[in-house]
């Protein structure tokens, strides 16, 4: 039975925001905060950094760009040059289209696979889910996570800390297995 | 009441009635959770599957015969299919308008209707690559579409827009499906906190070990935006090269400039006249009147006036030019449209296509279900016969008098095309039943609780 951390549940979206203030500034790192819709502004809340995500679409939307023009260029200038009605065989006006649904295309996998790697999804055994009144998290529930591997965490310090900013049903999740 | 005041209403009765965040997940997420499948789904999916088995045993006979079943002859060798696959694609549009655009412009109102009309474009995506793959005869090579290398040393002619079409349509629909499924992932997370036993294995599979944390929201809202920003150029594209199809060819009446718009205008014209079926349908078989409100019914048939007129002005344009530009065969092309043999498929488009919408200018029409839904049925038929007009009205009579001749479609014809529906409708009766069909996490953003700020003192 090893330890992960402690949760507390908040009564709506402006209490969350507010004690995702509180968390972050006594210091904690290793914290989240659970809801069942994106809430806006909670990233500047708990002090997120920028997503990088969008580097990564970035650099996937260029290699498709770049890989659909030159696959097109490579076809018909070097490996298959076909004369077709007098057209040239470096056509890049017509090249423009595969060249564009290519970017598309590798942009939408950096963007799904990147957001999965960023979530570190698909995950199915993570801790909060040995809490049985977390799963309404994904219903109408909101609920604050602060983990053990955080540097300034000291369970009955936490405990009192969520509770003084107005978390109720605290509970210490342990990793059955 | 001035007109900023009356909107800020109706923003406001989106959601009508004492709804909160559990009443929602309650309302959607209890449709796929019924116990009871209602007897009106049962009857539909009979007749789903009665159709897909006429699309499967007329697609099977077209690949054992070939394509001299259909009504294909010189010198119409474009018929129904290249009709319905338009048709089809068109269809779909909508569905990424609706996600992708209106999730540009922050346009709340669409999170009711967004999930059944992307559900829609996935379908209707499937429905029309069915075509152009049992178009090509010999469907055992289709995949030489696609710039594999093979013993022959043969690749495709990257520079017709028959191959842009293939790539375009393909991209189309495996980011369609991208961006639906990353939509459904919070939700799935629902339906697997709801779940028990068996259900709540699969659903949470597909939902990935989705926890709702701020850390994973970060990400998920960047994609969700990023898709929705590729989306948009990328609708637009889609249709632009289906229409360059025809607008790179040389045929007087397919050679023109306004093809790509006008095909744009006219597939979210469609499209919109879909969803507007099917969320008729959905709202009165399920209940769900309280969250698929008049309100959204309204504010479709708005968008479909606004296209309808884009595609009556393409019309009138292309007669216009027709006859600025001097050019006999240009002008006999139209002339021939309007008033030739096939006059009553000319004007059964425009009947459809722009008479019908112009009753959308009054809001007791806007606002009339069986209205909305009659005329959002005989949209879809005036679409049909748009590309009826443009495919066999145009080959039918082109410059020799000699080569003229009637298309005669065969009963095949009408068996795949009706043979789609059953495909459609099975895929989506589906969807209907096993997953929530509307966007669980994004219908509680339209509710006043969920901004941050509800409730703080402005003064």
């Amino acid at each position: 039975m090893s330890k992960y951390g402690v949760i507390a549940k908040f009564d709506n979206p402006q209490s969350l925001v507010h004690a995702a203030e509180k968390v972050r500034d006594e210091g904690f790192t290793k914290f989240d905060c659970h809801s069942p819709f994106p809430i806006h502004g909670m990233d500047d809340a708990m002090g997120l950094k920028r997503s990088k995500l969008g580097y990564v679409i970035g650099a996937m939307g260029l290699t498709g760009a770049l890989f659909g023009f030159g696959l097109q260029t490579w076809i018909h200038s070097i490996e298959y040059p076909m004369n077709i009605s007098g057209k040239p065989y470096f056509a890049y006006p017509a090249y423009a289209i595969i060249t564009f649904e290519l970017m598309v295309l590798f942009s939408a996998f950096g963007a799904v696979f990147g957001m999965m790697f960023f979530n570190r999804i698909p995950r199915f055994h993570h801790p909060v889910f040995y809490s049985e009144k977390f799963s309404d998290v994904s219903s109408d529930a909101f609920y604050v996570s602060i983990e053990i591997d955080d540097p300034k965490y000291d369970e009955s310090g936490v405990i009192d800390f969520l509770k003084n900013i107005g978390g109720t049903e605290i509970e210490v999740l342990t990793d059955e297995n | 009441m001035s007109i900023k005041s009356k909107a800020l209403i109706r923003a406001e009765k989106l959601l009508p009635g004492n709804q909160d965040f559990t009443s929602i997940t309650d309302d959607i997420a209890g449709v796929p959770e019924q116990k009871k499948t209602p007897i009106q789904w049962w009857l539909l999916f009979g007749l789903s599957l009665s159709l897909l088995s006429i699309f499967v045993g007329s697609v099977g006979f077209l690949i054992w015969e070939g394509t001299g079943i259909w009504g294909i002859n010189n010198p119409v060798f474009w018929g129904w299919a290249i009709i319905n696959f338009v048709w089809w694609v068109g269809i779909g549009h909508a569905g990424t308008l609706i996600s992708a655009i209106l999730h540009l412009f922050r346009q709340n109102w669409r999170n009711a209707i967004n999930r059944f009309a992307e559900t829609m474009t996935l379908f209707a995506v499937i429905c029309a690559l069915v075509f152009p793959g049992i178009h090509v005869g010999r469907i055992w090579v289709a995949y030489w579409f696609l710039p594999l290398p093979n013993q022959m040393g043969m690749w495709p002619n990257m520079r017709s827009p028959l191959i842009w079409d293939f790539f375009a349509v393909f991209t189309y629909f495996t980011v369609s499906l991208l961006f639906w499924y990353t939509g459904l992932i919070p939700d799935l997370a629902t339906l697997r906190d709801r779940a028990k036993g068996l259900k709540k294995k699969v659903y949470g599979f597909f939902a990935l070990g989705w926890r709702g944390g701020n850390r994973q929201w970060q990400h998920y809202e960047l994609a969700y935006l990023v898709l929705a920003g590729i989306s948009t150029p990328l609708v637009l594209s889609v249709h632009s090269v289906v229409s360059s199809d025809f607008a790179t060819s040389v045929i007087p009446g397919w050679h023109t400039t306004i093809f790509p718009p006008y095909f744009v205008a006219g597939a979210i014209y469609s499209g919109f006249g879909m969803v507007m079926t099917l969320s008729i349908i959905a709202r009165k078989v399920y209940n769900l009147g309280h969250i698929i409100t008049v309100e959204h019914l309204d504010k479709m048939a708005q968008i479909m006036l606004l296209t309808g007129c884009m595609v009556g002005y393409a019309y009138s344009m292309e007669f216009f030019v027709a006859w600025y530009s001097g050019n006999p065969y240009e002008s006999f092309a139209f002339v021939n449209r309007a008033l030739g043999p096939y006059w009553w498929g000319y004007w059964a488009m425009i009947f459809c296509n722009v008479v019908v919408p112009q009753f959308f200018w009054f809001e007791k029409y806007r606002r009339h279900i069986p209205f909305l839904f009659i005329t959002s049925i005989l949209v879809n038929i005036g679409m049909w016969f748009e590309r009826f007009v443009i495919v066999v009205i145009t080959l039918h009579r082109d410059f020799m008098p000699g080569a003229w001749a009637m298309y005669n479609p065969t009963m095949w014809d009408v068996a795949i095309y009706l043979g789609t529906f059953g495909l459609f409708f099975t895929g989506f009766l589906l969807f209907l039943r096993f997953l929530p069909m509307v966007s669980i996490a994004e219908a509680k953003l339209v509710l006043p609780e969920s901004d941050p700020h509800h409730g703080d003192s402005h003064e």
